[in-house]
């Protein structure tokens, strides 16, 4: 049975032009740029200096505290400079500059191409080594894996969804490596069905997916503990929330975890650097990323050593045209857009779109008509049009008693609204206010 | 040049215009039939409202307001083709006028304009008109397609109005009388193509039904509203006729004649004056239902859905204060 949420929803485009392109090696630049923070939480402590020698898979950051990530080397070369350095939305990080040289990988990495199947460790070796591989949820949240896989006291886990859905538009990075690299990921939600002490992943995939659908479904039938559930294709089907209510019927109560209801939940990519980091040794130092866009002129899937400049990647594809009008990182429904090419690519970075301005063109905000399409499309039944007007007229006890705190930031408000009031805005401000009366 | 933007970085191909212009393009088939039916008196009072609400928000806006002009979201169109819709053939032009006035200067645009009026600006001209004009209001021409030039021009009942007629002399006179009106009652086929009498848009349930099906399809509206509305007449009728065996409250009479579809498909589901949750969308389609059917079964007026629709509209502040969608995670009903 094809399962989906209930509350809301929005059909864009789909606009998946890489769906049948496999992942190539997008080759090693001349410099990479690592920043030391690529994960919610506190940034990694710098291990390197300048003008060490550092190899593929060489820890360059230690993980500072529990929500923190250790931060590896993606290439073989020279640490040229530890500086603060803008993202690519403007922001200064600290990253490490390495010069690359050779191809050189740590020698406990394993780098065949065997699939491993045995689990030979135990949870605290498998946690372990999750965690000295720098795993966060590549999704795009970017939470520190081994936290979310630590079952708190008095919870218990009956599910572990593994996040197929890639609902945004443009990207195929995810259904590219479940195509790919199926078993391997059946492999790695047995690991964290392992750590988790269930025998019960779902890998959702949506509907528009039907290559990997059947590539994953052949697997799993091979593999005690893990299924296959089909989605329907609808925005934002791959959000926790959404996902949670699909597959399970339940519903994360308002404020809470989805550990809460009995759920973990898991991107697909961050289910296959599981694998890798327990099963090869391989610490997360490379992704997959979708370059696409009505703009780019040979569009890709990559895979990409972390801290690869955009640039790099957007000449490999034909570069940017006097057309394009904005670089994205992400996807187009809730992605950012780029100011600063040079900017690496990080963990968290699931696509570089180049789009144009046809693409991207909002009109003019006009008057409110009323036609409630922000009620029907909010996939969290929020009432965005009254958000806009609390918001703008600064009534903070009204936002919070309307729940604007449960938004997502999904974007569907904005994406429907035919007046193109920007509704996204309204509630992503609403909820800077209302925690800043919290704070007093 | 890059830009930089906050998400989303894609929208919707429904903008405000785009459904003001297929809510125009859905009326067209109601207007055809219409200038079919009554000739070239149907076209006049159809341009000219159109004209004339176009005109006083223009001159609103742009004298009284000094603002950029609002008639290009084609919403004064919509409001000039439904008044128009509302109104018998014969109607005289400088009364359209005055009716496309209070449709546009009152109703709409004193209330800050699209989107922010309480009440459905068509019908706000209607009713004064209907309340100004009586006599006018409710001369129907007898519709005659071989006569576009209307050199002939016969009047006719409606088919609301041999209903009230036969409420009104029951008692009064013979069974005979009765039989003879009842006689006057178009057939199915009459009503649901529009060879009847009545206001120029009202008539045809087909071409109605055309237009409401185009709104569908294009997103426009949803079907609650429509499909609520005539469920609730269906059935309040069909129970009374079942009960009292009276040819007054015939069921299917009832869903074909009046304005009740146009009202159903075109007014009630208007954005600015009709709640915005879908279950607040059921609660007014419902509550149109039941004053429609109280209307016309137990007021002095053969015709209730514009103050059906009217009356609703005033709920439309509580309903949405009321009824909103449920927010996820705060518990199941």
């Amino acid at each position: 049975m094809i399962k989906t949420f209930s509350i809301g929803g929005i059909h864009p485009d789909k606009h998946k032009i890489t769906a049948h392109n496999p992942i190539i090696d997008a080759g090693l630049p001349e410099y990479v740029y690592i920043p030391i923070k690529q994960h919610i939480g506190t940034p990694a402590k710098i291990l390197v200096k300048q003008g060490d020698k550092v190899k593929v898979g060489t820890l360059l950051a230690d993980s500072d505290g529990i929500v923190s990530a250790d931060i590896h080397s993606s290439v073989s070369g020279e640490v040229v400079k530890i500086d603060n350095i803008p993202d690519a939305f403007g922001y200064d990080e600290k990253m490490i500059v390495i010069k690359v040289e050779g191809d050189e990988f740590e020698a406990s990495i394993d780098t065949s191409s065997d699939i491993v199947k045995d689990i030979p460790f135990s949870v605290d070796e498998i946690i372990q080594k999750i965690r000295e591989s720098g795993i966060v949820g590549m999704g795009g949240a970017g939470f520190p894996t081994p936290v979310k896989t630590t079952i708190p006291e008095g919870k218990k886990v009956d599910f572990l969804i593994v996040n197929g859905i890639e609902c945004e538009p443009w990207l195929t990075a995810d259904d590219r490596l479940m195509i790919e690299k199926a078993e391997e990921i059946v492999v790695g939600a047995k690991i964290l069905n392992k750590i988790l002490g269930i025998q019960n992943a779902i890998v959702a995939i949506d509907e528009n997916k039907p290559e990997a659908i059947e590539v994953v479904r052949n697997i799993t039938r091979r593999y005690v503990g893990v299924n296959v559930c089909e989605c329907q294709t609808k925005y934002p089907q791959g959000g926790e929330k959404q996902l949670i209510s699909a597959i399970t019927g339940r519903e994360v109560p308002s404020g809470k975890l989805p550990i809460d209801v009995g759920c973990v939940v898991q991107n697909v990519g961050t289910v296959f650097a599981v694998y890798e980091a327990v099963l090869k040794n391989k610490p997360l130092f490379e992704r997959i990323v979708t370059v696409s866009g009505d703009d780019c002129a040979q569009p890709q899937n990559f895979r990409v050593r972390l801290g690869t400049p955009a640039s790099f990647l957007i000449d490999k594809c034909g570069g940017l045209t006097q057309k394009t009008a904005e670089v994205i990182f992400g996807g187009p429904m809730m992605g950012h857009t780029v100011i600063n090419l040079q900017a690496p690519i990080t963990k968290l970075t699931s696509g570089v779109l180049l789009l144009s301005e046809k693409e991207t063109h909002r009109p003019d905000m006009m008057d409110c008509i009323r036609c409630g399409k922000c009620v029907d499309a909010c996939p969290i039944g929020l009432r965005p049009f009254l958000i806009g007007v609390y918001t703008r007229n600064n009534m903070i006890d009204e936002l919070k008693d309307i729940h604007t705190m449960d938004c997502i930031e999904c974007g569907s408000c904005a994406y429907i609204c035919p007046a193109r009031i920007p509704l996204l805005d309204y509630c992503k401000l609403g909820k800077i206010e209302i925690r800043k009366k919290q704070k007093g | 040049m890059l830009k930089v933007a906050t998400a989303p970085h894609m929208f919707s191909p429904l903008d405000t215009k785009r459904l003001m212009r297929d809510v125009v393009i859905a009326l067209m088939p109601a207007a055809v039939v219409a200038v079919f039916f009554f000739g070239l008196n149907a076209l006049t009072v159809i341009l000219t409202s159109v004209a004339a609400c176009v005109m006083w928000e223009y001159l609103f806006v742009h004298y009284l307001l000094k603002q950029k002009s609002t008639i290009n979201n084609y919403s004064a169109i919509i409001t000039g083709m439904l008044l128009a819709f509302n109104l018998p053939a014969t109607m005289p032009l400088w009364m359209v006028l005055i009716g496309a006035f209070m449709a546009i200067v009152v109703a709409k645009m004193a209330f800050g304009g699209l989107g922010k009026n309480i009440f459905n600006p068509a019908l706000v001209g209607r009713v004064f008109l209907f309340i100004s004009f009586p006599v006018q209001m409710t001369m129907w021409m007898k519709p005659n397609w071989h006569d576009f030039f209307n050199t002939d021009v016969q009047t006719a009942a409606t088919t609301l109005g041999i209903l009230k007629h036969l409420d009104a002399s029951s008692s009064a006179t013979s069974l005979t009388h009765e039989v003879e009106a009842v006689h006057d009652i178009p057939n199915y086929l009459q009503m649901f193509v529009g060879y009847t009498g009545g206001s120029l848009g009202e008539v045809s349930a087909l071409a109605l039904l055309v237009g409401g099906a185009y709104l569908l399809l294009r997103r426009v509206i949803t079907w609650h509203v429509p499909f609520y509305y005539l469920a609730t007449m269906l059935i309040l009728t069909s129970a009374m006729w079942l009960l009292t065996d009276d040819v007054r409250y015939e069921p299917l009479t009832h869903l074909l004649s009046g304005g009740l579809m146009l009202g159903a498909i075109f007014m009630a589901t208007d954005y600015a004056t009709s709640p915005m949750s879908v279950k607040g969308k059921i609660i007014f389609a419902i509550g149109c239902g039941l004053l429609t059917f109280i209307i016309r079964f137990y007021s002095a007026y053969p015709e209730g859905v514009s103050f059906a629709i009217l009356i609703m509209n005033a709920f439309v502040p509580l309903i949405d204060k009321f009824y909103y969608p449920r927010v996820y995670g705060t518990g199941r009903k």
